[in-house]
């Protein structure tokens, strides 16, 4: 099968296709990488600072969203301890007042309880009745709006509190009147050494008024206490009371009527004034705090359901995640739009650097093969002058003379030109066979054939000169895979520079050996003039070239490009007055597929 | 009088084989060598009219030839041939004193006239 080609110019080749292509330099796959990397990591720098900050901004403002909500919370059970702590100090030091001031046998007598509940009543406000109970613990003496006098209360905490510890006040209890109310109990001595119990009770109500009803009307007049605080219960929260046992000193919202049980944790274990965050026995989420009321077993609670106290959190929280979410959108489309702008211009410059090398390639080519053309001008020349002189000697025989000339003669004379005429089409065929692989094919290459045909094209410049060319190789070097065009552009491009580089006489050796494992060397060593050292920097830089107007300065900057591209590197060692050595190392490589 | 006498020197025998016969057939008298050393032998041996030399040969080369023809017959007309045009061997031929320069293939016409021109020239010159 016969290829042609006819045009003059570099072949149409695409230049994203073969080395170059699908699954070369210009692949989509190694675009698509690059678009990757660089977006990742561009995204990766840009959005970590973001995210860091948007997760220190969110818990910082977390805690200080937490702490503005809980702390008005903590200040109500703290002020409003400290106001029932002082409203029950209040009466338990008025009691003891009236115990101390006052001897017992006055305070049995019959009006006296009433004039001092009177009394008190009018000082301090809050108190329901006033009574007198002896050692037996019968009340003796009773001043109040029940009939109480004469009951026995030996077996009451609050009487065995204030006997044994001087004073005492009982959690709610609802007692013979059947209302829940406190009592508080001063002990107080008798002068002949005997004892007995002042009480004073209080109704629950009181408290109730004191935490969340200040609006409305007080349960009885008087001063009611002169260092309670004012209380204002935050919004959406429940405040009560509750003894140690959770048992409701005062009426909840949310936990039910007094004497109920609360149903938030046990807070025995948790002694003073604190905070806590949990599930209460409804299974709701709520923020509790509690303050201990001095003197007393109670212990003042608030209660938020944290749906309500975090309402404000929450919206502010979907800013902090929707504000660096929506940013961080912003960034990667930007990242992702700019950098795929960037890899389209990349690739658009490789693409065009691909058709510039290409083009520089083929005009190497042409450069390298315009030097050969003196030697390939006088191999063609000669043959054809054969020819001319030849069939000229035919015709002077056949016109100059009056016989023809014999058989043995034209067979002769017809010969050398048929001769002749076959070594210009041997001639022209290798030059054709050269400067036609310009599109690129992988191959098996035997590396000893094709470099004895780059030196084919130069044995006649060889003969004229008398430059020796020896050819070293191991037994049976391996193919190498590559493009035999381009390989053939190497090698004529360094064996060029060496024929350059030799006196007449000179010697260029060619050697093929195993480099390791997986390559193989092709080096080409002359013993012509040598490169400077300081211009050794420079022989694979476009455009440089110490052949002064007769070199293109391509030649070995478009071998280096080639190499490369078949996976392989050139390396020169050279001495001025010495010599100069090329190595091309080429991989082996696969067989290529059929 | 006598057929102008030429010597023609080229490496290729088939070539001076046919310039001989065909410049015979015109009335010269031919003998090709193919080589500069043989080229001497016969200049030493005997006076040319007219040297046909071929510029590209191995060994001593047309240019080393017309260089060693000037130094032991300097009158002696010398006609370079060469395959391809090159500037610096029209130069060097010249600054030897060659009479003409032909480019291969060149047609038996022009050189007939090249050679009668040159050999009346030497005929002239003596």
């Amino acid at each position: 099968m016969t290829r042609r080609h006819s045009s003059a110019g570099p072949p149409e080749e695409r230049p994203d296709s073969g080395m170059w292509g699908e699954h070369g330099l210009l692949s989509r796959s190694r675009y698509r990488r690059m678009l990757f990397t660089v977006v990742i990591a561009v995204a990766t720098v840009a959005l970590a600072p973001l995210g860091v900050m948007s997760v220190i901004t969110y818990r910082q403002y977390q805690d200080a969203f937490r702490a503005e909500l809980t702390r008005p919370m903590f200040r109500f059970a703290e002020a409003g301890s400290q106001s029932l702590d002082a409203f029950l100090s209040e009466r338990q030091l008025a009691l003891a007042m009236v115990v101390r001031e006052t001897p017992p046998e006055q305070l049995i007598e019959p009006g006296r309880l009433d004039t001092l509940l009177a009394s008190m009543k009018q000082t301090f406000g809050g108190l329901v009745d006033l009574g007198f109970i002896n050692e037996e613990g019968i009340q003796t003496a009773y001043a109040g709006p029940y009939e109480l006098t004469g009951r026995d209360y030996a077996g009451h905490a609050w009487f065995q509190g204030a006997a044994n510890r001087g004073s005492h006040v009982s959690d709610g209890f609802l007692g013979y009147r059947g209302l829940p109310h406190i009592a508080v109990a001063i002990r107080g001595h008798t002068d002949t050494g005997g004892w007995f119990v002042l009480r004073a009770t209080i109704d629950t109500d009181v408290f109730h008024w004191l935490l969340r009803d200040r609006a409305s009307r007080r349960p009885e007049q008087g001063s009611f206490c002169s260092r309670c605080h004012s209380l204002a219960v935050p919004p959406f929260s429940d405040a009560f009371i509750i003894n140690e046992a959770r048992q409701l000193q005062t009426p909840s919202q949310l936990y039910g009527a007094v004497l109920d049980t609360a149903g938030i944790p046990d807070l025995r274990s948790m002694p003073g004034t604190g905070l806590l965050e949990t599930t209460d026995a409804r299974g709701q989420d709520v923020a509790i705090a509690y303050a201990a009321i001095a003197r007393s077993p109670f212990i003042l609670v608030l209660v938020s359901p944290r749906d309500a106290l975090h309402a404000g959190w929450l919206t502010l929280r979907r800013d902090l995640i929707v504000f660096p979410a929506a940013s961080a959108l912003l960034i990667l489309a930007v990242v992702f739009t700019g950098t795929l702008y960037l890899v389209n211009r990349t690739r658009e410059s490789d693409r065009k650097r691909a058709a510039l090398f290409h083009k520089m390639e083929y005009a190497n080519k042409l450069a390298a093969i315009g030097r050969l053309g003196a030697g390939v001008a006088h191999e063609i020349n000669n043959p054809l002058s054969i020819i001319m002189q030849k069939a000229g000697l035919l015709r002077d025989l056949l016109t100059m003379s009056d016989e023809p000339p014999p058989r043995d003669k034209i067979i002769e004379l017809t010969d050398s030109v048929l001769r002749s005429a076959e070594r210009c089409g041997g001639i022209t065929h290798r030059l054709l066979g050269f400067a036609k692989h310009m599109d690129v094919q992988r191959e098996n290459i035997d590396l000893d054939v094709l470099l004895r045909e780059v030196v084919s094209f130069l044995e006649k410049e060889a003969e004229y000169r008398q430059i020796r060319i020896d050819f070293v190789h191991d037994d049976d070097p391996p193919m190498v895979v590559g493009d035999r065009g381009q390989l053939q552009q190497v090698f004529l491009n360094i064996i060029n520079n060496a024929f350059a580089a030799v006196e007449d006489g000179g010697h260029v050796q060619i050697e093929i050996r195993r480099a390791d494992r997986d390559r193989i060397a092709v080096s080409v060593e002359d013993d012509g003039v040598g490169i400077p050292e300081d211009q050794l920097q420079q022989i694979f830089d476009p455009f440089f070239t110490t052949k002064k107007g007769a070199g293109t300065g391509l030649g070995l900057s478009i071998t280096y490009g080639i190499v490369q591209k078949l996976g392989g590197e050139v390396s020169v060692w050279s001495r001025v007055g010495e010599g100069t050595r090329f190595t091309v190392t080429l991989p082996i490589g696969k067989p290529a597929s059929p | 009088m006598t057929p102008p006498s030429v010597l023609i020197v080229d490496d290729e025998a088939e070539l001076t084989s046919a310039l001989e016969e065909r410049l015979c057939l015109r009335g010269f008298r031919a003998v090709g060598v193919t080589n500069g050393p043989a080229a001497l032998a016969q200049l030493d041996a005997m006076p040319w009219d007219v040297v046909l030399v071929d510029v590209k040969m191995p060994g001593l080369s047309g240019l080393d030839l017309v260089r060693a023809i000037r130094d032991r017959h300097p009158a002696q007309p010398v006609i370079l041939l060469t395959g391809h045009a090159s500037e610096e061997d029209a130069a060097a031929g010249q600054a030897m004193g060659v009479n003409e320069y032909l480019l291969k293939p060149v047609g038996i016409e022009q050189l007939v006239e090249v050679l009668r021109a040159t050999a009346d020239k030497k005929e002239g010159a003596t």
